[in-house]
């Protein structure tokens, strides 16, 4: 088991307060995934229908993607036949290893990394639906940029939605960095050319862009997003190193969509899965790693600004499937 | 990765079944496997699936299902009559206090859409009610919240009461009350900040409000996009306040919905509104059927033709008519249909609303380019009074003049013109079909075909 090993060790030598903000915020989401999944395997002696279909209700209940669950158990099931698996208790093992296989895939962790321009301007634009918390997130990821010694710029490109240009400005009081801003009702893609301008000229390190909320299906709306990376795109080659889809983690099944349309449009880098700090589990994540390739790079854990953690997929799985595996250890060591 | 309704899921188990005669208990319980999956896949709660599958299992393998001879349409129409009946009847109206003002909270969680509803709400409360109401902003937490309220009372030219963020939200509430009394408002929407229904704090100040304000009606404000974890917080606030409705924001999404089900199910409170767009008057009444095909997948026919009706003038879709079959109709006329069509919403958004056109070959992928009626729009606007009647005037030289005017190429000038008599020979020998048979009824536009 030097998998599970291997996670161990890496948790034990960085303990430090971002993996127990992780545990912290997902308690309550372990506690209620374990206790089920032992619960499960204490009430089913035999590996059957009815086992699987509670299994997969399991799944369902912290919203991971529908595909995700049916393929997960088919391949269940293909193991439990190969290696003759007939009591619930050798499963255990099978189904934690086959969670984290989903989630990792064969990515080293540098894909969960922003990726940053050193010594010169680098460009984030954060796009998603309505109410995600696009505007909340930028602030907070400000705030950690401008502890790190960076200088930070913000765009204001939700010239939408009554108050967004404001909200940002209050962020940026906050944080200290200044705000580019048209008024309300302006051409976004307006509003871009002149941040990056702006950023160009003034130095800056890192021009997060903030962008008004969409549904996905608006295809108009989404064409004025394309556009708007388009003229991020010509005023820096090379720009934006980094989109980013702001996800609700209380968001079903529809993420998956909003994560492929989103994709389409604007080339998504990375996902920040936001409100973590709630009863939702933002399971979903995992079919959008399975299935569309884009990682998570951070999450937002609560309203202070220093609430958003950079995503590490080992702590995230460990987060909730944690006693699972120190189970499968204790076992694989006698 | 498309999702799949119902009906298409039951497809398989059908086709196992055909040629078999009746059904058997063992093919009802593979047919509620496919039910249990789509309702799942809507994200409706698991928990609420469940009950939900006893419920019309029970009904399936007694008569009606089995003895049937279309097994497959009767268990869809059996879960769409069990769907409809939970989800409640129709109740939009909103509560009156015995002594005004009438007092509303608008609940939920952050990013649910609560200030923006709240103004949607205050604007129907005028419009349909003939009311005065007052917009309350309570939410001292989230930057510029309070901003965001009153830019949407100016917008509609409402008043909106505010303190800044120094002040309790309690404080703000009470005296939002004093000065609705004071002027005279017959309303007052209270917009409180989002908060976790597990921050116990919070949860504690929204307690506080409601003792002081009594309020007649409070609406807990849900993204229809919420997953199984709609159940809890629907739960916690129910618990907490005593909901008195659910108002269902950005169903104008693609998102099946099925989290109405589930606060359905778990607080028995009627689903008042939904939340159809941005604009502040995208906020309409909830009709369980509709919701129930939604969530099955099965398209919005009801919807589509209510949007038809709302927006084709029925005066001028008579005078249309007459033209039609005088054959007077003219490219001018052409236009104001286009227009018309143009008012009922994204056509693309209208075509997802036909049951079974996500299923249909190419339309999953069709995207109607919005812009392309802009085009026609601009040629036929580029031409003089006499071409617009008389088409067959539009001579080359004229060709070239509408084209240079309207920005567009002579091809599609030529296209354009061709399309009109081709459209125009349809609909006279339509109208020479229809006169011989039997009696027609109002509306009978070419896009209603």
């Amino acid at each position: 088991m030097s998998f599970f090993k291997k996670i161990k060790d890496k948790l034990t030598h960085s303990q430090d307060t971002m993996s127990d903000k992780f545990r912290e915020g997902l308690t309550k989401t372990r506690d209620n995934f374990t206790t089920k999944m032992n619960d499960l395997v204490a009430r089913y002696r035999t590996v059957d229908e009815d086992f699987f279909e509670e299994l997969e209700e399991i799944l369902f209940e912290a919203d991971v993607g529908f595909e995700t669950i049916v393929k997960l158990i088919d391949e269940l099931k293909m193991e439990v036949r190969r290696q003759n698996i007939k009591d619930t208790k050798d499963i255990r093992g099978v189904i934690s290893k086959k969670l984290v296989e989903i989630y990792q895939g064969d990515d080293d962790e540098e894909n969960a990394l922003l990726q940053l321009q050193e010594d010169e301007l680098t460009v984030i634009l954060f796009v998603g639906v309505n109410g995600v918390g696009k505007t909340t997130t930028i602030g907070k990821l400000a705030h950690q940029f401008k502890e790190d010694g960076k200088k930070v710029m913000l765009a204001a490109g939700d010239t939408f939605r009554a108050g967004a240009i404001e909200q940002l400005e209050v962020w940026g009081q906050r944080v200290g960095v200044d705000v580019i801003k048209h008024g309300e009702g302006a051409d976004p893609a307006a509003v871009m050319y002149d941040a990056v301008q702006s950023a160009k000229a003034k130095k800056a390190d890192i021009l997060i862009c903030d962008t008004a909320g969409r549904l996905q299906n608006k295809v108009n709306l989404m064409k004025e997003l394309e556009k708007v990376k388009k003229v991020i795109e010509r005023e820096l080659p090379g720009a934006p190193q980094e989109v980013l889809l702001a996800l609700d983690a209380t968001t079903g099944q529809n993420a998956l969509t909003q994560a492929k349309i989103f994709k389409e449009a604007t080339n998504v880098t990375g996902i920040v899965l936001t409100k973590l700090d709630g009863t939702a589990k933002g399971g979903i994540v995992l079919a959008i790693k399975q299935e569309l390739g884009i990682p998570v790079k951070f999450v937002g854990l609560g309203e202070k600004m220093d609430d958003l953690q950079p995503f590490d997929a080992e702590k995230y799985v460990y987060g909730l499937f944690a006693d699972l595996i120190e189970d499968e250890k204790a076992e694989s060591d006698e | 990765m498309a999702f799949e309704g119902l009906a298409d899921r039951l497809q398989g188990s059908i086709q196992k079944i055909r040629g078999k005669g009746k059904v058997n208990e063992a093919d009802v319980k593979e047919m509620m496997r496919e039910v249990r999956l789509a309702l799942l896949e809507a994200d409706v709660n698991f928990k609420v699936v469940k009950t939900f599958i006893k419920k019309v299992s029970e009904r399936a393998v007694g008569q009606e299902v089995m003895q049937s001879l279309t097994p497959g349409q009767q268990v869809i129409k059996v879960v769409k009559e069990e769907l409809t009946e939970l989800m409640g009847g129709e109740q939009s109206q909103i509560a009156v206090a015995k002594k005004p003002p009438t007092v509303i909270m608008m609940v939920g969680l952050q990013g649910a859409g609560k200030t923006t509803t709240a103004g949607k709400l205050a604007s129907l409360l005028r419009k349909k009610h003939n009311r005065k109401p007052l917009l309350v902003a309570a939410d001292i937490y989230r930057p510029a919240a309070i901003k965001q309220l009153e830019t949407i009372g100016k917008q509609l030219d409402l008043p909106v009461f505010s303190m800044g963020d120094q002040v309790s939200p309690v404080e703000i509430a009470k005296a939002g009350i004093a000065k609705a009394k004071e002027d005279h408002q017959d309303y007052v929407l209270i917009d409180t900040a989002g908060r976790l229904h597990i921050d116990e704090t919070l949860m504690d100040e929204l307690k506080q409000i409601k003792d002081l304000s009594s309020p007649e009606e409070i609406f807990l404000v849900v993204d229809a996009m919420t997953g199984q974890d709609a159940v809890n917080v629907a739960q916690n606030f129910d618990d907490a306040l005593g909901v008195t409705g659910v108002v269902l924001t950005k169903l104008d999404g693609d998102t099946r919905g099925g989290a109405a089900l589930s606060i359905r199910s778990v607080t028995q409170k009627p689903i008042k509104f939904v939340g159809m767009g941005e604009k502040m008057d995208a906020l309409e009444a909830f009709h369980p059927e509709r919701m129930a095909s939604r969530i099955l997948g099965m398209g919005d026919m009801l919807s589509l033709i209510e949007k038809a009706q709302t927006n084709v003038d029925e005066e001028k879709a008579k005078e249309m008519e007459k033209k039609l079959r005088t054959a007077s109709f003219t490219l001018d006329d052409f236009l104001e249909q286009l227009g018309q069509v143009k008012q009922m919403g994204p056509l693309d958004e209208l075509i997802k609303m036909i049951p079974g056109a996500n299923k249909m070959k190419g339309i999953d992928n069709l995207q109607v380019d919005e812009k392309q009626l802009g085009h026609v729009e601009a040629i036929i606007k580029s031409m003089t009074m006499k071409e617009k009647e008389q088409p067959e005037v539009i001579n080359a030289s004229r060709r070239k003049r509408i084209a240079k005017g309207s920005g567009r190429t002579i091809q599609e000038v030529n296209r354009l013109l061709k399309q009109f008599e081709d459209m125009k020979k349809m609909m006279k020998q339509m109208t020479n079909s229809q006169q011989k048979g039997k009696k027609r009824g109002g509306l009978n536009f070419p896009f209603m075909q």
